[in-house]
């Protein structure tokens, strides 16, 4: 022993924690309640207080073999057995099993006289009954403030649950003790934290601008780290589910591999590969831009390549976009039949803004997407305000990368500051893909620019985007005399710049017809020459040849007239 | 106001709910034979249970705080908790007010 109070294993030894078996609370905790100590956890009527017990004491049986005692104060158990059947536990098979007991602590103020001196042995007797018939090592007293409504000995009241978590602590087990808030702020009505001080948890339902969002701090935790923010949290048919689900560090792995982003200039632009694998990308633009089309080109790609792609549609309805899509040539039912593809649409109003979150993240789970799309993440911003709305995606990115997803989303900008996101994640994008109008003689022609890349060398340079029945192109705008022509003006510029060439080329065309007549007339002096020269030529040697013969028949002569003398 | 005691003519069922011989059961054990013997001499029956020995009726009669005495007969089930040393509320608890009011 003596040698292991070193590095983690001592802090083990000094510590130990039990995991609560909560999505996500575990995390927060860094690694669980403290273990055979109580934890206090306080909020508000409804805020979810008696279903984090419950959970605690059925994650407990059914995931970390410890069974669980609830002693409620509230509710009747079959109350409770009910109430939590909605979150898809099943506590009357536990209790069957001997795993959950439930003791109903009933009692009613007018029924009940007092007189004189008394304690509150019985809940310890009753507790410790329960605890030894089912080997419990878990408690959740919910809500032992009561108590305060139904007996009204304040003193001996507070003597007796001092001496009850005291009593819990020497049992060993690990409990639960949920109080309810204050009026005045205070954590719970009647002082618990006094006596519950090792772990407090507040758990908080507001209600903002009809939507209500459930929220959930650590207040504190003796003696450990923990996480201090405020995490929104849910409760659905899977129980409670704490945000972020992961880890909060950036730890997450990176990739070299590259995805097509399904337009091929685009591609280009991007070092001829791409988005990375796991990146997050942005793309924004003003109505209209054709930012729902970029996104769909990109989920065409990678089903293209036999990848998954999940896409978050929260402005049209899914067979709204694959219509959209097939006018620009591009047919995304195929991949939804074959199940590379799925939509998920749904209005931001529907939910707050954890529902969503925790939706997408169930989503994601479930399908395990290589690919999320999510358009827009403007509409959320109707949801909660934009400090909400950026720390859930920071979540949600964080998370995605952990997993490896690459994650597309588009976000509607305003003209005139389109290089600004209102929710304030461009900083946490790796690849900002900026969609323009430009506006220019009567017209408007979409353009497109790669704001950022992290990590690859990309084009700086603007594109024309092109959506026609072929899918979709871009093009390389005109640029001459200092400026940059699109549209029409771009097609005008170059039908003129056509024109001239042409005119430049039949000039060229005359010149050499022309210098072709000089060559032939040259040619034809040359030969004429020429044949002066031969004909000159072959006088002189004709006249030679005379001569050459008159010689020789003067030779002869002399000859001749030399052997008749002789 | 004046009222006679009222006059069950069944036995009065009472049970004493306490945990082992503590000081405050002893109490409340003395005070209560004291004023059953005042007020319903002859008509009336004490049992005194024991929690340590039978700790599952502490959940079955739905015991909170030690001692508690309950009149199970007559009906309605009536419950008292303390030691019982302040009598005049234990006759109101019982529903059996005192002849003389003080």
């Amino acid at each position: 022993m003596g040698s292991r109070v070193h590095g983690k294993s001592a802090k083990k030894l000094i510590f130990p924690k039990s995991p609560s078996g909560i999505k996500g609370l575990d995390e927060i905790l860094e690694g669980g309640l403290p273990t055979g100590r109580p934890t206090l956890v306080c909020g508000n009527a409804g805020c979810g207080k008696t279903l984090l017990a419950m959970e605690f004491l059925v994650r407990g049986a059914t995931e970390y073999n410890e069974p669980g005692i609830f002693m409620s104060f509230e509710e009747s158990a079959g109350d409770l057995i009910q109430n939590v059947a909605s979150l898809g536990f099943d506590v009357q098979k536990l209790i069957d099993e001997k795993k959950i007991f439930i003791d109903f602590v009933y009692f009613e103020k007018n029924e009940i006289e007092e007189t004189g001196e008394y304690d509150l042995e019985p809940l310890f007797i009753r507790l410790g009954n329960a605890i030894d018939t089912v080997g419990a090592k878990r408690v959740a007293l919910d809500t032992i403030e009561s108590l305060f409504s139904g007996l009204s000995n304040e003193t001996i009241l507070r003597a007796e649950l001092r001496r009850l978590f005291r009593w819990l602590k020497v049992r060993g087990v690990t409990a639960i003790i949920t109080g309810e808030s204050g009026i005045n702020s205070s954590l719970t009505r009647h002082g618990l934290e006094e006596y519950v001080s090792d772990c407090v948890i507040f758990l908080d339902h507001r209600i903002d601008d009809q939507i209500s969002t459930r929220r959930l701090r650590v207040v504190k935790y003796r003696g450990s780290l923990h996480g201090t923010n405020e995490y929104p949290f849910l409760i659905d048919e899977q129980g409670i589910t704490v945000f972020p689900i992961t880890s909060l560090k950036l730890e997450h792995g990176t990739s070299n591999e590259r995805l097509s982003t399904g337009i091929e200039r685009l591609d280009a632009m991007l070092e001829g590969k791409g988005f990375y694998k796991g990146s997050s990308i942005l793309v924004s633009g003003t109505p209209g831009t054709g930012k729902t089309s970029v996104a769909s080109s990109f989920a065409h790609a990678i089903c293209r390549d036999g990848k998954k792609c999940l896409y978050f549609a929260f402005e049209e309805s899914p067979s709204q976009i694959i219509r959209n899509m097939r006018s620009i040539g591009m047919d995304l039912k195929p991949w939804v039949d074959a199940g590379l593809l799925r939509f998920h649409s749904s209005r931001p109003t529907v939910f707050g803004l954890e529902s969503h979150l925790a939706v997408m993240f169930k989503t994601m789970q479930d399908f395990k997407p290589d690919v999320v799309v999510v358009d827009p993440i403007s509409n959320l911003l109707s949801v909660s305000d934009e400090k909400n709305v950026q720390s859930m995606f920071t979540r949600l990115i964080d998370t995605l990368k952990n997993q490896q997803v690459t994650t597309m989303m588009t976000n509607l900008t305003h003209f005139g500051i389109e290089e600004q996101t209102q929710v304030g994640i461009s900083s946490l994008m790796d690849t900002w893909i900026l969609l323009k109008d430009l506006e220019a003689e009567g017209e408007r022609n979409r353009g497109l620019y790669v704001l950022k890349s992290r990590g690859m060398a990309h084009s700086n340079q603007i594109r024309e985007f092109i959506l026609s029945e072929q899918g979709i192109s871009l093009i390389e705008p005109y640029i001459g005399m200092g400026e940059v022509k699109t549209g029409s003006a771009r097609y005008i510029q170059e039908t003129i710049d056509t024109a001239e060439a042409k005119k430049h080329e039949e000039e060229l065309e005359r010149q050499r017809v022309k210098l072709e007549t000089r060559r032939k007339v040259l040619d034809a002096q040359i030969a004429a020459l020429q044949a002066e020269f031969e004909t000159e030529k072959s006088e002189f040697e004709r006249i030679m040849e005379e001569e050459k013969q008159a010689k020789h028949a003067k030779r002869q002569e002399k000859n001749h007239l030399g052997s008749m003398r002789g | 106001m004046k009222k006679t005691v009222k006059i069950d003519p069944d036995i009065w069922e009472l049970r004493l709910y306490v945990a082992g011989q503590t000081p405050k059961a002893i109490t409340a054990f003395s005070n209560l034979k004291k004023i059953c013997e005042e007020h319903l001499a002859g008509k009336y029956r004490i049992e005194v249970i024991d929690l340590l020995e039978n700790p599952q009726l502490a959940r079955g009669d739905q015991i909170v705080a030690l001692p508690t005495l309950v009149r199970n007969l007559p009906q309605p089930i009536r419950k008292i908790i303390g030691d019982l040393s302040n009598t005049e509320r234990v006759l109101v608890g019982l529903d059996l007010r005192p002849l003389r009011p003080k």
